[in-house]
C-alpha cells in the first residue's frame, strides 16, 4: 500500500473520530458530568477579600 | 498550617507581561515610525528595521504573550485542580529559564543573529534553551494535571495542554537545523527549498492557532466566566470546539504560500481547511461571548469584562478575516501588503493583548491580597484608549494594503504597469503615520496599566498572599 492510500485512510479515520467526539459530546448521558465540569471553576471559595464581584 | 497554592510563580510572570508588553510595543512603536521616517534608524545597525522587527514580533509574542499564558495557566491549573503545583523548583526554573531566553533574544537579535525563518528567528543555542524550558513546562503542567483532586480536567486545562504540546512540536520540527561550528551561532535549516518553506509555515500557521489562539482560549475558558459569575454558556461546545480547533488548524499552513513553487493541490487544500476553520472558531467566539448572556448588564459597568467581551469579538473578526484572505483570489490581492499586517494586529492588539490585559486586571489584585486594583476607572480609561489605538492601527493598515494591492496589479492599455513600486510606497505614507499614531496610543494604555498594578502592588495593606486550597470535597 502507497503512502497516498495510507494517509487518505488515516484522514478518513480521523474525521470518523470527530464524527464520535460529537456524538459523544451531544448524548445525554453526559450532561451532568459535563455540568459539574462547568462548575468547578465555582467550586471553591474566592481568594480571602475578594469575595464581592463588580456590578453585584 | 494549611495548604496554600503556589502563587510565588504566578505573581513573577504576571509583572513581566506587563513589563514585556511595553517593551515589545514600544519597539513596535520605533519601527512603525521608521517606517514613515526611515532616517530614525540614524544608519545604525543595531536599529535598522530588519534587526529590530524580529525583536518586536518576539518580544509581544513570547515575552508578553508567553508570560501571560505562564501566569494564566500556572493560576487557573493549580485552581481548577485543588492542588499545588507540581515540581516548585522546576516551576521556578521555567521563570528563570524564559526569562533568559527572552534576553538573549534582545542581545542577539539586534546583533544579527538569525536563522530568518519568521518567529522562528533564535539561533541554535537559544533552541536548545527553548526546548529544556518548555519540557519543563510540560512537566509542571501535567504533572500537576495528573494529581488533580477535581473528578475533572476543566476545559480551560484541555486548551493549556493543547498549546503546550503542540508548540513543542512545531518548535522541535521547525528548528532542527545543523550548525556550522558547535562555537558559532551560525546554522542551516535541515530542509531545503519548498519544503523548508512548507515547514517553516506548518510552524507559523500553528504558532498563530495553537500559541496566539489555543492558550488564549484556555484563559477565556476560566477568567471570563469567573469574571461574569456564571458557568461557560455550553460545556458541550466547548469540547467540540477543542477538538475541532485541534483536527483543522494543523492543514491550514499552505495559505501563507499561494502562487508560489509550493504545488498548487497544496495550496488548495489549506485555503479549503482555512475556510472550513471558520466554523470551530466562531464556535469558541460564540460560547465565550454568550457566557454572558442574562448578565449583559454587568458590560457596563465592570471594564474588566469590557476588556473581555471585545477581545473576543476581535477575536471573532480576525477570525473572518483570516478564511476570507486564505481565498486565493482575494489573497492575490491581499498577499504582501499591510492588509496581512492589519490581520495580524486585529489579532494580536485586539484578542491577544485586550484577553491578556483583561486577565492581568482579574489576577493581579488577587495575588496581592487586593479586592481589586488600585483605580477601576484607570481600567475603563486603558480600555477605551486601547480599543482607539486598535482601529486607528487596522482601519489605517486595511485602506493601505487594499490600495497597494490594487496599485501593484493596475496595468495601462498596452500592458506595462500603471505606477511603479516607489509610487506604490509614496502613497503608504499618510498611512503608516496613522498606524504609528494607533501603535503609540494602545502603547499610553500599557503606561497607565503599569501606574496601576505598580499603585496596586505597593500599597500599604497589599502583601503577596497565596490562597488556602479547599480541603477536598468529594
Amino acid at each position: 500500500m502507497d503512502s497516498v492510500t495510507l494517509h487518505s485512510i488515516w484522514t478518513v479515520l480521523m474525521f470518523i473520530t470527530f464524527i464520535g467526539i460529537v456524538a459523544w459530546a451531544w448524548s445525554s448521558k453526559r450532561k451532568k458530568s459535563f455540568d459539574e465540569a462547568a462548575h468547578i471553576p465555582f467550586d471553591e471559595e474566592d481568594e480571602p477579600k475578594t469575595s464581592s464581584k463588580p456590578g453585584e | 498550617m494549611q495548604d496554600t497554592y503556589n502563587y510565588t510563580v504566578v505573581r513573577q510572570f504576571s509583572i513581566m507581561t506587563v513589563v514585556w508588553g511595553i517593551v515589545g510595543m514600544l519597539v513596535g512603536v520605533i519601527i512603525a515610525a521608521q517606517l514613515a521616517w526611515p532616517a530614525l534608524n540614524f544608519d545604525v545597525p543595531w536599529l535598522t528595521f530588519s534587526r529590530l522587527r524580529p525583536l518586536h514580533t518576539n518580544a509581544v509574542i513570547f515575552a508578553f504573550g508567553g508570560s501571560a499564558l505562564f501566569a494564566t495557566s500556572y493560576y487557573v491549573v493549580q485552581r481548577t485542580c485543588h492542588v499545588k503545583l507540581f515540581a516548585p523548583a522546576l516551576a521556578a526554573f521555567t521563570f528563570w529559564g524564559w526569562t533568559l531566553i527572552i534576553v538573549l533574544a534582545a542581545i542577539t537579535l539586534p546583533l544579527g543573529y538569525t536563522t530568518s525563518k519568521e518567529y522562528a528567528e533564535l539561533e541554535w543555542p537559544i533552541d536548545i534553551l527553548i526546548t529544556v524550558v518548555w519540557v519543563s513546562y510540560a512537566i509542571v503542567f501535567f504533572g500537576t494535571l495528573i494529581k488533580r483532586k477535581t473528578p475533572h480536567i476543566y476545559v480551560a486545562n484541555w486548551f493549556f495542554g493543547a498549546f503546550i504540546v503542540t508548540v513543542a512540536v512545531l518548535h522541535l520540527g521547525n528548528s532542527a537545523a545543523l550548525p556550522v561550528s558547535m562555537t558559532g551561532m551560525k546554522s542551516y535549516s535541515a530542509y531545503a527549498g519548498v519544503q523548508d518553506a512548507m515547514i517553516q509555515w506548518w510552524y507559523g500557521h500553528n504558532a498563530v492557532g495553537f500559541f496566539l489562539t489555543a492558550g488564549f482560549l484556555g484563559m477565556m475558558y476560566y477568567f471570563m466566566p469567573k469574571q461574569a459569575n456564571r458557568p461557560v454558556y455550553s460545556y458541550r461546545l466547548s469540547v467540540v470546539h477543542f477538538w475541532a480547533l485541534a483536527f483543522t488548524y494543523i492543514w491550514a499552513g499552505p495559505h501563507h504560500l499561494h502562487y508560489t513553487a509550493l504545488p498548487d493541490w497544496t495550496q488548495s487544500l489549506g485555503m479549503i481547511m482555512s475556510l472550513i476553520l471558520l466554523a470551530p472558531s466562531w464556535g469558541g467566539m460564540i460560547n465565550g461571548i454568550m457566557t454572558l448572556s442574562g448578565a449583559w448588564e454587568k458590560l457596563r459597568t465592570d471594564p474588566i469584562l469590557k476588556f473581555l467581551v471585545v477581545s473576543i469579538s476581535f477575536y471573532g473578526m480576525s477570525t473572518f478575516e483570516g478564511p476570507m484572505m486564505s481565498i486565493k483570489t482575494v489573497n492575490a490581492l491581499s498577499h504582501y501588503t499591510d492588509w496581512t499586517i492589519g490581520h495580524v494586529h486585529s489579532g494580536a492588539l485586539g484578542w491577544v493583548a485586550m484577553i491578556s490585559i483583561g486577565a492581568m486586571y482579574y489576577l493581579i489584585p488577587r495575588l496581592f491580597g487586593k479586592k481589586e486594583m488600585y483605580s477601576v476607572k484607570l481600567i475603563e480609561t486603558h480600555f477605551w484608549i486601547s480599543t482607539l489605538g486598535v482601529v486607528l492601527y487596522i482601519a489605517a493598515m486595511w485602506i493601505s494594503g487594499i490600495m497597494q494591492g490594487l496599485m501593484w496589479r493596475a496595468t495601462n492599455a498596452d500592458g506595462t504597469l500603471t505606477y511603479s513600486f516607489i509610487e506604490s510606497v509614496q502613497a503608504m505614507h499618510p498611512f503608516y503615520v496613522t498606524r504609528t499614531i494607533g501603535g503609540l496610543v494602545f502603547l499610553i494604555g500599557m503606561f497607565l496599566m503599569a501606574y496601576n498594578v505598580w499603585k496596586t502592588i505597593t500599597a500599604s495593606d497589599a502583601k503577596a498572599v497565596d490562597a488556602v486550597i479547599p480541603a477536598p470535597a468529594h
